[in-house]
């Protein structure tokens, strides 16, 4: 399956022959770190080879479109509930940057006891099946191909039904997985016994699979009331799922701590957050970091959260971090909206090229607080240890509430996670393995009888699954009426008949997000709000987010609501872009001609910066086609521009005008126009405004010939004076 | 049981750590773990569970279908202890049959382990 990146994934072909399709490969894929790589003017310090296709950062356009790469793998998490609509969730994320696309399971599928199959709709994340796995694993194939690198698929292996899940991974391909059986048993209620010796199975597995594993050590700073005081409990839920890890045949190498900063401003988040991340990266030398983004303490706003995240990431670089995995803006308030994956990736991106090569010239104190602090917390975390060993193991330990104690250990404020060693989910399954036990498969844990010295535990019937993947056997729908095919009816209908409707999660939603200021009380201004947004012709409208920007002077709201009516292609006017000329084509056919120019910023502007990215020459601007400009400055009155236009017998008068308070920029193209038409002038020369907020239609309707806007280059601006001069002289 | 409370004592608990160094520290730090660890993985070692089994019969080419209804039927005979794969890849060899028909036997009831 090839992709094209002007047309969209094709949904249909993704799910052609999954009986047949075959992953093409094993195991996680890490990026490689490129010393003093040269990009665009730059010599970067900590990046990754680039990407064949993708979408620079806004700004890169000041930087001749670059999109460096950082060596971190990038996570992104997508989870719709409808896998069909995620692919192309996951591929605009891959565009921008991510290369770890966790896919979150639906809500209960812990306690299923046993694997699904077929693709039924989710909540909150979706059902993990092989069918889906395939779908997904294929069209990752695809995007991967289109960026031009591996992306990583990465699901959980967890709940009751972990080592059937953890085989089904390996068989189809998914490169990383949570497990950790400490979150079944303090998050899930899944009996202890059961999760832990259901865990060394899994783990095997995992690790012939070549698949990461990702701890869940950081659930605790999401539920603990004060995450900064659970830092000495973390270490000591990384070291067990780690050192089991270790025991049940899993290199340090596909281990991964997953580790997020637990705290956010206001608290005085970098010097709280940085010991504890010394201290972790100390304890747990060889071992791989995870960095996730803070969740705890997440609201409405998306803009603190985003800064939270910045300072988060700015840790992983002043410590460690093999994957920086990115937390979408807007899940503190609603399941997130898929181009808050991609607001997620590109602030992620943008601290990290900001901040590209900082430990060259920053580093953290060797003594001092930091390190005082950092010694602390592992003191803590060894004093927790030396508890559990008293009270007589990890099981006793649970019972006596030990963990997910909101004290800061050995504080204790009894409020910790009780669970009852005999009881949970799946309490009493675990069964004692006989002497002539055995189990004639690959990535097997424990006692076997089939594990001979010799060969493999397969070989007496021509090989596992693991061994040979003919056998693997694929069900595809087992209901009739929840799965994909039904759910696609009505998209696949909508495209074909060219309907477009907004979304920001599934296809169709209609959901629509307007933000908007109403100057009263907070109560009466949000009612007034939603009535607003109701006579936008938006339906259910909902606040997502409300500031106080005073008691008395007024609120902003972010408000979503459906809108209920499609546009359909077909009515659209035309899309008109005309392609520039060819650059030698321009400079052949100015340079012989002698055209001048005479350029300003008008009226009381001193912005000067985007008229000389269209000039000059060493900004790629006109002057290298051969056009003699004359630049006349900034805050140029209309009539100096016409005198100096008719006493040097100019071609073309280019004016920027950025200020458009109370409609001036309009006022002096007006005034442009109406000044040479008087002189008569105004068949003699060609005239254009360019300016941040000019459009070609307003600069044409203020008697312009033309206007340019935003992203406007020499090139542009070149190929449209060359295009109007020619047609000018043709008709003289 | 209940969860007990208690303030922060810590600077009377590390007394016995202050004086070690870093490395002996992170060293005391990993010993402790492996002494919380090695009972859990013994359990893991010497114990089957459902889930496991069932893993084995998908490795051994049986649908998730099948593999419930395969562990379910031995477990209900109280059988799992010596392995599901190892009882149908012995029914096979017995009989003669591949792992697949000795499966499909014992889920039809032809064959009884």
């Amino acid at each position: 399956m090839k992709l094209d990146p002007n047309k969209k994934l094709d949904i249909e072909e993704v799910l052609k022959d999954l009986d047949q399709y075959r992953p093409r490969r094993k195991g996680w894929s890490w990026r490689s770190k490129i010393e003093n790589q040269q990009i665009g003017a730059f010599v970067y310090k900590d990046t990754s080879a680039s990407l064949e296709n993708s979408i620079p950062l806004p700004a890169a356009e000041y930087f001749h479109n670059i999109d460096p790469q950082c060596d971190y793998v990038i996570t992104t998490e997508i989870s719709s509930g409808r896998f069909e609509d995620d692919l192309r969730r996951m591929r605009m994320a891959a565009w921008h940057g991510a290369d770890h696309i966790m896919v979150i399971r639906t809500t209960g599928q812990s306690h299923i006891d046993g694997l699904i199959e077929g693709t039924p709709e989710g909540i909150g994340g979706v059902p993990i099946t092989r069918k889906q796995i395939r779908a997904t694993r294929k069209a990752l194939d695809a995007i991967e191909d289109e960026v031009g690198r591996p992306i990583n698929f990465h699901s959980y292996v967890s709940g009751v039904a972990g080592p059937e899940i953890a085989v089904l991974f390996s068989e189809e391909g998914v490169n990383g997985a949570h497990q950790d059986p400490q979150y079944n048993v303090l998050y899930r209620d899944i009996n202890m016994h059961r999760s832990l010796v259901d865990a060394a199975e899994s783990k095997n597995i995992m690790a012939d699979a070549g698949i990461l594993q990702l701890d869940g050590a950081h659930n605790a700073n999401a539920t603990a009331k004060e995450a900064w005081k659970v830092t000495p409990e973390l270490f000591v839920q990384h070291a067990i799922n780690t050192a089991y890890s270790r025991a049940a045949g899993m290199p340090a190498d596909l281990i991964a701590l997953s580790t997020v900063p637990p705290t956010a401003p206001p608290a005085p988040k970098l010097r709280l957050d940085l010991p504890y991340a010394i201290a972790l990266r100390e304890l747990f030398t060889g071992y791989k970091f995870r960095a996730q983004q803070n969740t705890r303490y997440m609201e409405a706003d998306t803009l603190e959260t985003t800064v939270t995240h910045v300072l988060d990431t700015l840790i992983s670089r002043l410590t460690s971090a093999d994957i920086q995995s990115t937390i979408t803006p807007d899940e503190g308030r609603n399941i997130p909206w898929h181009y808050n994956n991609i607001a997620g990736v590109n602030s992620t991106r943008q601290t990290l090229m900001g901040i590209d090569g900082i430990n060259e010239q920053l580093e953290l104190k060797k003594d001092g607080p930091l390190q005082a602090q950092a010694r602390e917390l592992k003191e803590r975390a060894v004093l927790f240890l030396e508890e559990i060993i008293e009270g007589g193991g990890y099981y006793a330990a649970v019972e006596a509430g030990q963990f997910v104690d909101s004290g800061y250990y050995p504080e204790r404020h009894g409020d910790g996670i009780v669970r009852d060693p005999e009881g949970g989910d799946g309490a009493n399954t675990v069964i004692s393995r006989q002497p002539d036990y055995g189990a004639p498969v690959c990535s097997h844990f424990g006692n076997n009888i089939y594990a001979h010295a010799k060969g493999k535990p397969c070989d007496d019937y021509g090989g596992c699954t693991l061994c040979n993947d003919t056998k693997i056997q694929y069900i595809d729908e087992l209901d009739p009426e929840d799965n994909v095919e039904m759910r696609l009816q009505i998209p696949l209908a909508e495209r074909s008949q060219g309907l477009l409707k907004p979304e920001v999660e599934k296809h169709g939603d209609g959901v629509v997000c307007v933000t908007l200021f109403v100057p009263d009380s907070p109560g009466c201004a949000e009612q007034a709000a939603l009535e607003m947004v109701k006579h936008m012709g938006l339906n259910n409208p909902e606040v997502i987010s409300r500031r106080v920007m005073h008691p008395a002077e007024g609120s902003v709201f972010e408000i979503k609501g459906k809108l209920d009516i499609a546009i359909n292609k077909d009515d659209l006017p035309p899309v008109v872009r005309v392609e520039p000329l060819a650059e030698e084509e321009i400079e052949a056919w100015v340079r012989p001609r002698d055209i001048h120019v005479v350029a300003a910023t008008v009226g009381e502007d001193e912005h000067s910066v985007g008229l000389h990215e269209i000039l000059d020459i060493k900004h790629g601007g006109i002057e290298k086609y051969g056009f003699h400009c004359h630049d006349l400055g900034t805050s140029v009155a209309i009539e100096h521009v016409v005198d100096m236009a008719e006493k040097l017998n100019a071609d073309v008068v280019l004016v920027s005008t950025i200020v458009t308070h109370a409609d001036v920029h309009k006022r002096h193209m007006r005034q442009l126009d109406e000044l040479v038409k008087d002189r008569g002038l105004r068949e003699q020369l060609v005239l254009v405004a360019g300016g941040t907020q000019v459009t070609d239609k307003q600069a044409r309707e203020c008697g312009m010939d033309a206007g340019f806007g935003h992203g406007t280059s020499g090139h542009d601006v070149a190929s449209f004076l060359m295009r109007a001069l020619r047609d000018r002289k043709s008709e003289q | 049981m209940s969860s007990v409370e208690r303030p922060d004592d810590f600077e009377l608990r590390r007394a016995h750590l202050r004086s070690m160094s870093d490395e002996a520290l992170h060293e005391y730090f990993w010993d402790l773990v492996d002494q919380i660890v090695a009972p859990l993985i013994e359990e893991a070692r010497t114990h089957t569970s459902p889930a496991i089994e069932r893993s084995v019969l998908l490795r051994m080419g049986f649908s998730s279908i099948e593999s419930r209804q395969l562990v379910d039927q031995l477990s209900k005979q109280g059988l799992l202890g010596q392995g599901a794969g190892h009882l149908v890849l012995e029914l096979a060899k017995t009989k003669g049959m591949t792992v697949r028909e000795a499966g499909e036997a014992l889920l039809t009831g032809e064959l009884i382990p």
